[in-house]
């Protein structure tokens, strides 16, 4: 079974302290540590799994910039077979140029599967993956916990709401978003990483792809980002450990609970 | 005039809470931009909740036929397209919800139609359509416009708006056959799985003592438990601690999980993304412990420790081993 996974290099915003940059679309990424995509993360190693269980090839795909090239590295030590970025330039993305990008160069590669995350970090659009799954004219789900291949078809489930699952069955070829917490992702060392610098990572710039002008144009652009509107908010206890636990416990008992 | 479409979402012979809100911002985005409100119904024969959706909208549609009784994205897919090429809605409103995600971004491709997905505002300014969206879980807001376009595609996330309230509209019924033509679908829907139930039910609690992502290792997770059990509460968690099967699915809180409705919620290391926080506002009190004092927990809780969890851990089990 050939795989196509298409992941991304977001940073990490937790603990910190974001700020909004000069022109107010974006924020300021200069002080950012950054990483793969919580759920590309899932989305490659259900890949590698799938691959060790049934053979084929692994192709891990972004669109981004040399940094980014980082999380490509980690899909081939994780056990993908090669890597492609795509180098947009100066191109403003939003999820249809990039789902776009994407389909144009997944055309050029086998695939039976196409995987990506259910949605990035980042922006949180949830979106690329559906779309790339109409621009490829395959089959899709969204929000996949299990997938098990048989044949030329898979048994899917669906996470919906509530801790209920749909299971389905789909067709391959077919893309699947892929949802946290499908598997286990293993660990990935720095010497892993090396040993699969010998493996083929290929770049693409995105002029190459013959796009069209109306391909690459966004459909939804960002006017500004703004910090969440003032609200009340917690009560914050100060003090040290010991005076906040009593603060703590003094108000549990207040609300009824007896401890 | 135009319209505005809300494409309803049932499970079961249900309205899901996703339809009422969206209706109660088309509503309100319909007076202001002075459309009429269309229900759109795909389901089986007869669904049960026609009736309720004609007080709430000027029409309903309705394409019924037995193979749409169980949803299916393709099939939602393709009679939207149809509808939308037929009627020439200016917004098509959808919930980001599993299934929502499944069709909306598909259907934005086949339309040519810009779609904003989960969306927590519907603006108009100067006459024109903007979406706000939060990114970077909640820390930060985005407001987005489109390119110009006949139409228009927002999903809508879950709570961003309260539930419409029975209305005044004596819409009228439209029922239409499944087109003939439709393509054949790639999915066939099996069943519906039900998480298996656990030891513990969270949702009875009176006291939750719940963790997140901040609880670091899996070792740490029975600390968090012997404080629960001296506590005489009950521990669960978000989404990161079972995705990485530190607890079983059964202890989890928010929309994939359990909402839970403790007299007090003490959350621990849990950064409070939306999906958690639909589970929790149930909740009497909320008390939370993180050491991100721009953690959007802090927003929704009562009280706030912005400290280390596990120091506060350690002194709450000292006090009550006292």
């Amino acid at each position: 079974m050939d795989i196509v996974v298409c992941v991304k290099r977001v940073p990490l915003t937790q603990e910190v302290d974001l700020e909004i940059d000069p022109q107010k679309k974006e924020v300021r990424k200069d002080m950012l540590a950054y990483s793969i995509n919580e759920w590309d993360n899932y989305a490659i190693e259900e890949a590698v799994l799938l691959k060790e269980k049934f053979g084929g090839d692994v192709t891990a795909v972004t669109v981004g910039v040399e940094d980014d090239e980082e999380v490509l590295r980690r899909c081939l030590a994780m056990g993908a077979d090669r890597a492609i970025r795509v180098e947009p330039g100066d191109l403003s993305l939003d999820p249809f140029v990039i789902s776009r990008i994407l389909a144009e160069v997944i055309k050029g590669v086998k695939h039976d599967l196409v995987l990506t995350g259910v949605q990035a970090d980042d922006v949180n659009d949830g979106a690329v993956g559906t779309m790339l799954a109409e621009h490829l004219g395959l089959n899709h789900a969204a929000v996949v916990t299990r997938v098990e291949p048989e044949g030329n078809e898979a048994t899917i489930h669906i996470e919906l709401e509530g801790g209920t699952d749909e299971v389905s069955k789909i067709k391959f070829p077919a893309l699947l978003s892929i949802q946290t917490g499908i598997n286990e992702p293993r660990y990935v060392s720095i010497m892993g990483i090396r040993k699969a610098a010998k493996k083929e990572l290929k770049v693409v710039k995105v002029e190459e792809l013959g796009l069209s002008e109306d391909d690459l144009t966004p459909w939804v652009s960002v006017d500004e980002v703004f910090l969440p509107p003032e609200t009340e908010g917690a009560e914050i206890i100060e003090g040290d450990p010991g005076t906040v636990a009593e603060e703590i416990l003094r108000i549990i008992k207040e609300k009824g609970v007896s401890t | 005039m135009g319209e505005i479409f809300v494409v309803v979402e049932h499970r079961d012979g249900e309205l899901r809470e996703i339809t009422q809100q969206m209706l109660w911002k088309a509503n309100e985005l319909c007076q202001s931009l002075s459309n009429t409100l269309t229900a759109v119904i795909i389901g089986g024969k007869d669904e049960p909740f026609i009736q309720e959706l004609t007080e709430r909208a000027d029409r309903v549609i309705v394409v019924e036929d037995e193979r749409l009784k169980d949803f299916n994205g393709d099939y939602y897919k393709e009679i939207l397209y149809r509808l939308i090429q037929e009627r020439h809605p200016l917004l098509t409103m959808i919930g980001h919800t599993p299934w929502g995600m499944d069709f909306g971004p598909p259907l934005s491709i086949k339309t040519g139609f810009p779609i904003a997905t989960d969306c927590v505002d519907i603006l108009v300014e100067d006459g024109r359509l903007k979406a706000v969206r939060q990114i970077y879980t909640g820390k930060l807001f985005s407001k987005v416009s489109f390119k110009e376009s006949d139409g228009y595609l927002i999903t809508v996330r879950s709570g961003a708006f309260p539930p419409d309230k029975a209305g005044e509209h004596k819409g009228e019924v439209i029922k239409q056959e499944m087109p003939a033509d439709l393509p054949e679908v790639g999915k066939e829907f099996i069943a519906f799985e039900e998480a298996a139930a656990g030891e513990v039910d969270i949702t009875q609690a009176d006291l939750l003592v719940s963790i997140g992502r901040g609880i670091g290792e899996e070792d740490n997770v029975a600390i968090a438990k012997e404080l629960a059990d001296m506590m005489g509460g009950v521990l669960s968690c978000s989404r990161p601690v079972v995705d990485k099967n530190w607890l079983p699915k059964y202890h989890q809180v928010g929309t994939s999980g359990k909402s839970v409705k403790p007299k007090v919620y003490l959350a621990l290391g849990i950064s409070g993304a939306f999906q958690h926080v639909a589970g929790i506002s149930g909740a009497g009190t909320i008390i939370a412990v993180n050491k991100d004092k721009k953690a959007p927990i802090f927003r929704v809780a009562d009280y706030g420790v912005v400290d280390d969890l596990f120091k506060i851990v350690d002194a709450l089990k000292e006090r009550l081993a006292a």
